[in-house]
């Protein structure tokens, strides 16, 4: 236990100094990107892993919180008051969403996912005169909250590094409470959870809100981080990369999907530098893990290590297996 | 006031009718047999009074709550439990997660997302107390993945029971299990205080006639004899259904 507060703590103090020990700006920026996506990677998360409902339209959702703030600020909104009016709408949105793609589970409610999703990037694409089309919306200025102005880039990198820290912490916490136990019940055996008397439609639904708001909250970052938004965020493929990023860290883990979206943003933006097909690379690392760690990144590099220690010390794993 | 009725309860999938008028009146504090052949519509009764399935005519009652449209959800609640032949329990859990899950179904704990789950001190004693009364205390905190058949049988009626319910449907809570653990079970169900009313199907009759005061003989869907032990054993029909002419 002591040994997890200790880990606990230098993995915050690593992330808290990440502005001295990177490199420059643009670095610091990336540690931000790494950040908003794991956010958005964990609000997926929540559904995928611990619902067993796999979403390919939560681009969507992010799109909606994306453009709902900048539309907002552009209507001349303050940015407490945008920020608010694009949870509003996200929630809203995940509502919907949720009502429509809930009346089935598996490959159905993927299918559903996906057309809602591309239905919000078609209406990105086309509802000009809110979205303005394939020019996308620009946002002016990032906010500044106590005098603390975050268009310098390490003041954006603590601001997300504090809503990234909420949003691990909340995760935490609901899958330990009841409902969230409740929720891995009807993720394994929902016909049983019914006879024992759970709503496990119901329960679903506050989940699907849940991993919406977490949505929400990664596109309202993401949109003062880009300083705008456009039609391509919604695509498909955005829906894919986060899902592979909750796939290759590990499903159903708390920090798996921290991992993925680490891999996944380090790849395309620092690996892009040098390597070309930088894709082909992600593409390779993906198979690989699929190939040697089918659980994720996470959970496959725990058991590793476990092999590893006891292939080197077989005489004291020997000896703790004889007294377990 | 009976504990369960049914009244001309029909069933079909398709062509195929696999309940066919059944009516059924169990006593409070019965223990009522069901058997018959494979594919006699047992389970499906039990589907029906459970609501996992919705009948086409006739109607279920609960102590003279008519259940006939309610949710499989609200049954629970209203303290109606189930084992299943086949088991449906939640393998990477402990046993003592599969109990408390069951307790949680029927708490208003359940929609709590902030409190942890294991710092519920009542509900985790309620789920250990509901492991001892089947004998398993001591293997609490084990997989349920890592235990045998016969344990996993317990399980299930530690789950059903936890949930203190008034009327029990266990489907065939003696299959698969050794002469040892059958007698362990049977003196688990004899322990039953008998403010639970005890709806039962097994195909093992001598611990299954000795248990159960009233029978009900299903076959093709219908309940054709209904009696004690004496009469069903004597019964003309029966015999043809298992013997054959």
């Amino acid at each position: 236990m002591s040994a997890r507060i200790l880990a606990l703590a230098l993995a915050l103090a690593a992330l808290a100094a990440v502005p001295w020990w990177v490199p420059g700006d643009y670095y610091i920026s990336v540690s931000s990107q790494i950040l908003i996506y794991a956010v958005f990677a964990l609000g997926l998360n929540v559904l995928v892993g611990y619902a067993g409902l796999v979403s390919l339209g939560h681009a969507g959702l992010f799109g909606v919180a994306a453009y709902a703030t900048a539309s907002a600020l552009a209507a001349g909104f303050g940015h407490a008051g945008a920020i608010l009016f694009a949870l509003a709408a996200t929630l809203a949105g995940t509502a919907v969403f949720a009502a429509l793609a809930l009346r089935a589970a598996g490959i159905v409610f993927l299918m559903i996912t996906l057309a809602l999703g591309q239905i919000l990037w078609g209406l990105a694409y086309r509802w000009i005169s809110i979205t303005n089309g394939d020019n996308g919306v620009p946002v002016a200025s990032r906010p500044a909250p106590l005098g603390f102005a975050l268009d310098v880039p390490a003041h954006f990198y603590y601001a997300t590094l504090a809503v990234f820290l909420l949003a691990l912490a909340s995760c935490y916490v609901f899958i330990h409470s009841p409902f969230g136990v409740s929720l891995k019940g009807t993720r394994d055996q929902p016909r049983r959870m019914n006879a024992l008397g759970y709503h496990v439609w119901l329960i679903r639904f506050y989940t699907f809100l849940f991993s919406g708001f977490l949505t929400g909250v990664a596109g309202i970052l993401f949109v003062y981080y880009t300083q705008f938004i456009s039609p391509q965020t919604l695509a498909l493929t955005s829906s894919a990369e986060v899902l592979l990023m909750v796939i290759s860290g590990g499903t159903g883990t708390l920090l798996g999907p921290i991992a993925g979206a680490a891999l996944v943003v380090i790849v395309k933006n620092i690996a892009s530098a040098y390597i070309e097909r930088w894709n082909m690379l992600l593409g390779v690392i993906f198979v690989a893990i699929v190939v040697f760690m089918p659980e994720g990144l996470v959970p496959g590099s725990v058991r590793l290590a476990q092999w590893a220690l006891r292939a080197i010390r077989p005489a004291a794993s020997a000896r703790k297996a004889g007294t377990s | 006031m009976s504990a369960l009725v049914i009244a001309g309860l029909d069933k079909s999938f398709g062509g195929l009718r696999v309940t066919s008028a059944v009516n059924l009146a169990v006593e409070p504090g019965e223990r009522r047999l069901i058997i018959g052949p494979n594919g006699a519509g047992k389970t499906t009764l039990f589907n029906l009074i459970a609501g996992e399935l919705k009948p086409d005519r006739g109607s279920i009652s609960l102590f003279g709550r008519d259940l006939t449209r309610m949710a499989s959800r609200r049954r629970a609640h209203m303290g109606l439990s189930r084992t299943y032949q086949i088991i449906t329990l939640f393998p990477r859990d402990t046993l003592l997660h599969n109990v408390l899950l069951s307790l949680l179904g029927l708490s208003g704990w359940r929609w709590n997302p902030v409190m942890r789950l294991d710092r519920q001190r009542a509900l985790v004693a309620a789920a250990e107390a509901a492991l001892g009364r089947v004998g398993l205390a001591h293997l609490a905190a084990r997989p349920l993945a890592e235990t045998s058949y016969g344990e996993r049988r317990r399980v299930e009626i530690a789950m059903a029971l936890a949930q203190n319910p008034k009327l029990l449907l266990l489907d065939e809570p003696f299959a698969g299990l050794s002469v040892d653990e059958r007698r362990d079970v049977q003196k688990l169900l004899g322990d039953i205080p008998r403010d639970v009313t005890i709806v039962m199907i097994e195909h093992d009759m001598d611990v299954a006639l000795e248990f159960a005061e009233r029978i009900s003989v299903m076959h093709f869907g219908e309940v054709i004899v209904e009696g004690n032990r004496a009469e069903v054993v004597a019964d003309p029909r029966v015999k043809e259904i298992y013997l054959g002419e």
